[in-house]
């Protein structure tokens, strides 16, 4: 047996250089393996392939102007002809907003910028008065930006027809009453999932479970072909209205689960230590467990939007004129008739869609990362 | 009449979960400014019992008064229990998404509507004599177990309580965490503080307790000021769990 005891206690050393360098990356991370080279191999293989291709017809042989078809054709241009933008610059305005009356189009824009506030308000972590920004966002924002888009006659805005409602206006209107509606229904919903009280959670849990079970475009056909049947016949339901609220519930089903699963991971002691120092049920909720659930929860909150966000193209099918179906509208136009006018109508359809739903990713992840700080060990 | 009143007083309390029997005809008085310790095997229902004491759980049969206040099924009564009665956890409970100071807080300006500036003032106040001002700033995730617990108690006493439970505060510690929160509880105990705690800290129980109740099956079955309890114990159970223990 060899006695030990430590004479100097060692000091914290720096840790042995890393194999720095642009190579040295390169080598950690995409050749590191025989397997990791094969698939970095194959990938650049097929961005080779891909990219110029893509390239060539988005942006090299595309048309940025002209004034029909015709400049877009390769028998009149003289080159082979790409995407072409000049129908799309010419169709903007009807993309955007469909038949809404030119002179009243500043209240389409008007609306979107107070979303843009709202979403601001919302989603900036340091702003002042959040609570005002919650209740303008969820109570404020939507009554206003009703009566811009609806009009009020007594107010001075004339009205506009849902039925000249338009392109991305009506995309935008569709995606953010879902979203209004469905995320605090959805709250709702998952609180009263949980509920003692056996009535509110049958119900909670019915109204659920029917909606997750009905595919979209289905309440979507049921919204327009079949409300009006069990309606009294001087009752009618606006055209755009039905699918609107078909969209909320639906979504609100999804959203209830979402939240569900963030509430099941705040601990039963945080409610108890609520309730040993005073807090009342709801400010338990509302003040220590909603926080710290929807937090959690925000990361399949973002995919229910997003889903959402898409799922709005499915209305075009019911006959509302979002930005899908005013592109289809667009396309048809025998003025614009040439080889590449669909394919450019579905990539701007793509670079639109996906503009929207990777900002809205990259927002979230910033608000994760914003959030997680403050709790990392 | 409140002048009078025990700070806790217990009478033929029983309680059941489900078939199970949890708590047996429990007779218990508090004076105030008394420090009680409940010990006890597991699953003796001294944790339940202290539960019982703010509402967390109710009882069946019996009656509880807090100062004075009878708690029944009411939400009136349990409200006006908990304005009394203060509790610090076995696992902390500490509120993850809001700093220590937020955590301190949080009841002083949703329950008792006082101002921000002077909650924080109280707060702080509270954290110094728990000796941990300088962490106001922090997340719970970011201290240790032991400094957890102090703001845990720092939250409860913000609340200014005439009672304080303590449910196991020190077994979910590393050891060399305890004593800091012992020394905590220790000197709360000296400025008058009715205390109710659940505790293995036999040394804890014997330096500060007024008071030892020995609880065994949902019974009380035996109490004794702790030299006396320690060193005498009567009943065969008492003998045999400090026997176990010590």
């Amino acid at each position: 047996m060899t006695r030990f005891v430590r004479a100097d206690l060692v000091a914290s050393r720096a840790p042995p250089a890393a194999i720095g360098g642009p190579l040295g990356w390169l080598r950690r991370n995409l050749f590191s393996s025989r397997g990791n080279t094969l698939t970095t191999l194959a990938i650049l293989g097929l961005l080779a392939w891909a990219l110029p291709i893509a390239l060539r017809f988005l942006v090299l042989d595309a048309v940025w102007t002209g004034a029909s078809g015709d400049a877009c054709r390769p028998e009149v241009a003289g080159r082979p002809v790409g995407a072409c933008w000049a129908f799309i610059a010419d169709k903007i305005n009807y993309l955007a907003y469909g038949s809404y009356p030119a002179a009243e189009r500043w209240r389409p824009n008007l609306a979107l910028a107070l979303l843009a506030l709202a979403a601001g308000w919302m989603l900036w972590l340091g702003a002042p008065r959040r609570d005002l920004g919650a209740l303008f966002a969820f109570v404020a924002f939507p009554v206003s930006a009703y009566l811009l888009l609806a009009g009020a006659p007594s107010l001075g805005l004339p009205s506009v027809a849902t039925g000249l409602w338009g392109g991305f206006l009506v995309t935008m209107v569709v995606a953010t009453v879902g979203i209004v509606f469905s995320l605090p229904l959805g709250i709702l919903l998952a609180l009263g999932r949980r509920s003692r009280m056996p009535v509110v959670r049958v119900l909670s849990v019915g109204f659920i479970e029917f909606w997750r079970g009905v595919p979209l475009i289905t309440v979507l056909f049921m919204a327009n072909v079949m409300l009006p049947l069990f309606l009294p016949g001087d009752i009618t339901v606006d055209r755009l209205l039905r699918p609107l609220v078909g969209i909320a519930l639906f979504a609100s089903a999804y959203m209830a689960e979402v939240v569900r699963g963030g509430l099941q991971t705040v601990p039963k002691g945080q409610e108890e230590a609520a309730a040993a120092l005073g807090l009342s049920h709801a400010q338990s909720l509302r003040l220590v467990v909603l926080p710290q659930a929807l937090k959690v929860a925000l990361p399949g909150i973002v995919n229910t939007i997003i889903g959402l966000f898409k799922d709005t193209t499915l209305v075009s099918i019911v006959g509302i004129s979002d930005f899908i179906r005013v592109l289809e509208t667009s396309r048809a136009d025998p003025r614009w008739s040439a080889a590449t006018i669909p394919a450019t109508a579905y990539a701007f359809a793509a670079l639109v869609y996906f503009a929207v739903c990777f900002s809205m990713a990259r927002n979230a992840g910033f608000i994760e990362r914003r959030l997680a700080a403050g709790e990392r060990r | 009449m409140t002048e009078i009143s025990p700070a806790v007083a217990l009478s033929g309390v029983n309680k059941w979960f489900g078939a199970h029997h949890v708590l047996r005809d429990v007779d218990l008085t508090v004076e105030k400014a008394e420090k009680i310790v409940i010990c006890g095997p597991s699953g003796s229902g001294k944790s339940t019992l202290i539960r019982c004491v703010n509402g967390l759980e109710a009882h069946q049969q019996g009656t509880i008064h807090v100062d004075g206040i009878e708690l029944t099924g009411a939400q009136a009564s349990v409200d006006a229990v908990r304005r009394e009665v203060g509790m610090v956890f076995q696992h902390f409970n500490l509120f993850a998404h809001l700093t220590v100071l937020e955590n301190c807080t949080l009841a002083p300006i949703h329950v008792k509507r006082m101002g921000r500036a002077a909650a924080e003032d109280l707060a702080m106040g509270y954290l110094d004599r728990v000796r941990i001002p300088q962490l106001a700033a922090k997340f719970p995730g970011q201290l240790s177990g032991g400094q957890q617990q102090r703001v845990a108690i720092a939250r409860a006493l913000c609340m200014s309580p005439k009672v304080m439970l303590f449910d196991e505060p020190t077994s979910a510690l590393d050891p060399e965490m305890v004593k800091e929160v012992l020394d905590t509880m220790a000197e709360l105990a000296r400025g008058g503080m009715t205390m109710l705690c659940v505790t293995h800290e036999m040394g804890f129980a014997r330096e500060v307790a007024d008071r030892v109740v020995f609880m065994d099956e949902g019974q009380v079955i035996e109490v004794a000021p702790p030299a006396e309890f320690f060193d005498r114990p009567r009943h065969a159970r008492t003998k045999a769990f400090l026997s176990q223990i010590l």
